[in-house]
């Protein structure tokens, strides 16, 4: 099954309290942080500390994603030496501008790979696009690797960028339409940026609602308590999973009568329907109360 | 004809001083108001009333909790009692906390050689799993002490009880109701049963009244001198203002786990009971239950224990018809006591007693508890901690668990380096026969004694786990403690509700 990107836990990573137990809180991916939350003085715990958990925990099926210090800064090169070992499913790049930045990262991964005896190509990646510059090249860098699982919007230095603030979205229509038009392009996932009032439910929620209508795979929460209001807007309504289920039913029945063409009510199932309705089923399975599975 | 009173059959059987009318006593002339300055049980000071109340060396003193850490009444007394040389004195407090690390010196003198509490905090807890004292301390439930009381097996010779509000016959209260500044602590849940029970009531108090000072906590009847001190404690330590509502993600998820457990376990419908045990996540269940009343039209019968302001909130929109207060837990739910009708005090005999069939415990649906371990029994410990010694209370746990019919426990898996969930709890408190559910964090587990629960919640799609699965968790992430080490001293002895005795709790050798 595809993996599910509807929510991805920012987890600073100087607080072993939350890299502790992370995993229960039902995101479909972990995102451990090198960067913005950690100040320079505890960048090398942070490494350390992020570096243990991902080869100690258990963090189950979750998707496990480390955001790295660009390389640019002199640290990025330390956090990829370290926390490509550690084996996690992406690498995130943050500040990506071009697929130069892409390529470079790839490079020293591929490497590290080779030392450490990884498959070639296991670890994946991911960009954060964060300036008006990495906006315009987000094609380029969409497909600029095939480790690339995803792009993302981050908004907070964006509107900086653009010289302005963030409000109801409007200011990041722009950036959301072009990130969102350069993934599905690229087939990879597109993934939204945080909403940095935790305290403001009604917002969120807003937020939420928009960048799921406009097409994003998901988004960037801050706090655990985002998390189920979240999957509860990409949980699908009973209407639309009942149709769903009669689509692939009808897929399977013309699979089994040997026939290559499907038809629900008198109409022929299309692809672009079947992929349409797979994915739902996927997204109402996922809502399902999964965050304590059976056995812990 | 002379009338012949020996002519009544048995009337030599009267005992003689009943006698034959002969007219009033002396009518007092005073108006009312004179009455209640000149004649009252109002005495001069501590010591007087200490001196007329009859207490002797070796006698039970008692005290009550509700002003929590403010109290100064416990420190205050047993200072006079020290400086009038009583010796070899028992003191039986429904509750000690911190602030009674003062007592520790008067315990060295030999003013006090025993205690029963419920629990014990701080300074004091610490020196007494030390061994500061020869007789171990009794820790009974708030249930199994009403029963004590009941049974003379705790017998009060003298109540020292501090109240917000007396007036000059001893109607005393928890707030009061002529000014709005003063000490407040709501309920006097605990007090009254002493009250009732002791042998002599004294009520100390900082604000006096104009009688009656109805309605009251404490019937005059059951008091029989006053003192007014300067105050009864620090309004601070007291209470706060309004329970915090957690926002700590993981005991939210608890919380709301443990929501749906309820919703889901056949005990949630239109009219149910339910109390909330203190402690971030179990207050926070009732905010998700909130949610589930609301969306489902269900309201509660009644809400009992230990109140917060959160279920005086719920009371307030008509979610919860009556409230039923042994102990309120902040200002909102003390201002609720005093300005809600259908927001009832209680004493400690009526909310929870062993020996009471019709103790309110005994009516609840459901309760939700914290705890601070949990083992594969589901025994349960809140009154000592991982390193075996004295930290905490054991208050109404192991009575509301044993009444309600579905008891539901909540606690992280791990807290820091420390596992909840263990093999064994150091002091068994709250039996697991009474334990049904343990929600935490990384699953749930149903008593195998509750066949039926388990298969309701799976069949409505909560998922659960066995406790010793959880217990695995928990030892996967920090690892297995090291045994504490006990030397055979025993410091502490934990009383079941019934009042034999479930545990005991030995002083920890030295490493």
């Amino acid at each position: 099954m595809r993996r599910l990107r509807r929510s991805m836990l920012f987890v600073p990573g100087n607080n072993p309290g939350m890299i502790r137990d992370a995993y229960i809180y039902g995101s479909d991916s972990i995102m451990f942080d090198l960067e913005d939350s950690v100040s320079i003085h505890e960048k090398d715990a942070a490494r350390f500390l992020v570096y243990n958990a991902l080869t100690t925990i258990d963090y189950g099926d979750k998707e496990l994603v480390v955001r790295i210090n660009d390389l640019g800064s002199g640290l990025g090169l330390a956090d990829l030496e370290a926390i490509v070992r550690a084996r996690p499913d992406v690498i995130r790049l943050p500040k990506t501008d071009s697929a130069e930045d892409v390529l470079q990262c790839e490079r020293e991964i591929a490497r590290i790979e080779r030392e450490a005896g990884i498959p070639l190509g296991q670890t994946g990646m991911m960009a954060a696009i964060e300036t008006a510059n990495g906006v315009l090249h987000a094609y380029e860098i969409a497909t600029s690797s095939k480790r690339l699982i995803g792009i993302a919007l981050g908004a907070e230095d964006y509107v900086t960028d653009l010289k302005t603030v963030r409000s109801d979205g409007t200011e990041l229509f722009f950036a959301r339409n072009m990130i969102l038009n350069a993934a599905r392009a690229a087939q990879i996932d597109a993934v939204d940026t945080v909403f940095s009032d935790v305290n403001d439910e009604e917002g969120f929620l807003a937020e939420a609602r928009l960048i799921k209508q406009l097409g994003f795979n998901g988004k960037s929460v801050l706090n655990p308590r985002q998390i189920a209001p979240l999957h509860a807007v990409f949980m699908p309504s009973e209407k639309d999973l009942a149709k769903a289920r009669a689509v692939v039913e009808a897929l399977e029945e013309a699979k089994q009568r040997g026939s290559g063409v499907a038809s629900l009510n008198g109409k022929m199932i299309d692809k672009p329907v079947a992929m349409r309705a797979q994915y739902l089923i996927e997204l109402a399975e996922a809502g399902k109360p999964a965050t304590m599975g059976e056995g812990v | 004809m002379e009338w012949d009173i020996n002519a009544i059959p048995h009337i030599n059987e009267i005992p003689a001083q009943h006698g034959v009318f002969t007219g009033a006593s002396a009518k007092i002339l005073h108006t009312f108001n004179e009455r209640m300055h000149k004649d009252n049980k109002i005495v001069g000071s501590l010591r007087e009333a200490i001196e007329r109340s009859g207490l002797q060396d070796g006698m039970t003193i008692s005290f009550h909790h509700h002003f929590r850490n403010g109290d100064y009444i416990v420190n205050m007394v047993v200072d006079e009692l020290a400086g009038m040389g009583f010796k070899n004195l028992a003191l039986a407090a429904s509750s000690l906390t911190d602030v009674h690390e003062a007592l520790i010196p008067h315990i060295q003198n030999g003013v006090i050689t025993h205690i029963e509490t419920s629990g014990l905090r701080g300074g004091l807890a610490e020196a007494i799993s030390d061994g500061l004292m020869d007789f171990p301390v009794v820790f009974r439930s708030h249930g199994g002490r009403a029963a004590a009381i009941e049974s003379e097996e705790l017998h009060i010779d003298v109540a020292f009880l501090g109240a917000p509000s007396c007036d000059p016959y001893g109607n005393a209260n928890g707030y009061n109701r002529e000014e709005e500044n003063g000490s407040c602590c709501g309920s006097m849940g605990y007090a009254k049963l002493d009250a009732l029970y002791a042998d002599t009531t004294i009520i100390l108090t900082d604000h006096i009244v104009g009688f009656p000072n109805a309605p009251f906590g404490i019937p005059e009847s059951n008091v029989d001198f006053i003192v007014c001190v300067d105050s009864v404690g620090d309004p601070k330590g007291i209470m706060s203002g309004a329970t915090r509502f957690t926002k700590n993600p993981k005991e939210l998820l608890i919380a709301k786990t443990a929501a749906d457990v309820i919703e889901k376990s056949g005990y949630f419908y239109d009219g149910f009971s339910m109390q909330m045990g203190s402690g971030g996540a179990s207050l926070a269940t009732a905010r998700f239950l909130r949610e589930k009343m609301l969306s489902s039209k269900i309201k509660a019968r009644f809400a009992l224990g230990g109140i917060t302001g959160q279920i005086v909130e719920m009371h307030e929109e008509g979610l919860v018809e009556k409230i039923l207060d042994v102990q309120s837990f902040d200002l909102v739910a003390a201002n609720s006591l005093k300005n809600n009708r259908f927001h009832q005090q209680i004493d400690a005999s009526f909310y929870a007693s062993y020996s009471n069939e019709g103790a309110a415990v005994n009516q609840l649906d459901f309760v939700v508890l914290s705890a601070l371990e949990i083992d594969t029994q589901f025994n349960v410990n809140v009154l000592t901690g991982s390193n075996g010694r004295i930290r905490g209370a054991i208050g109404g746990h192991p009575d509301a668990a044993a009444g309600a019919s579905l008891s539901v426990i909540v606690a992280p898996l791990t807290r820091g380096r420390i596992p909840s969930i263990v093999h064994k709890v150091n002091t068994v408190v709250t039996p697991g026969s009474t334990v049904d559910v343990v929600v935490t964090d990384q699953g749930v587990a149903v008593n195998p004694l509750r066949g039926e629960l388990a298969k309701r919640l799976r069949d409505n799609g909560i998922p659960l786990c066995t406790i010793e699965q959880l217990q695995k968790k928990a030892e996967s992430i920090v690892g297995d403690p090291e045994p504490i080490h006990y030397s055979e001293a025993i410091v502490g002895v934990a009383m079941a509700r019934s009042n034999s005795i479930i545990d005991v709790i030995r002083r920890v050798r030295e490493a």
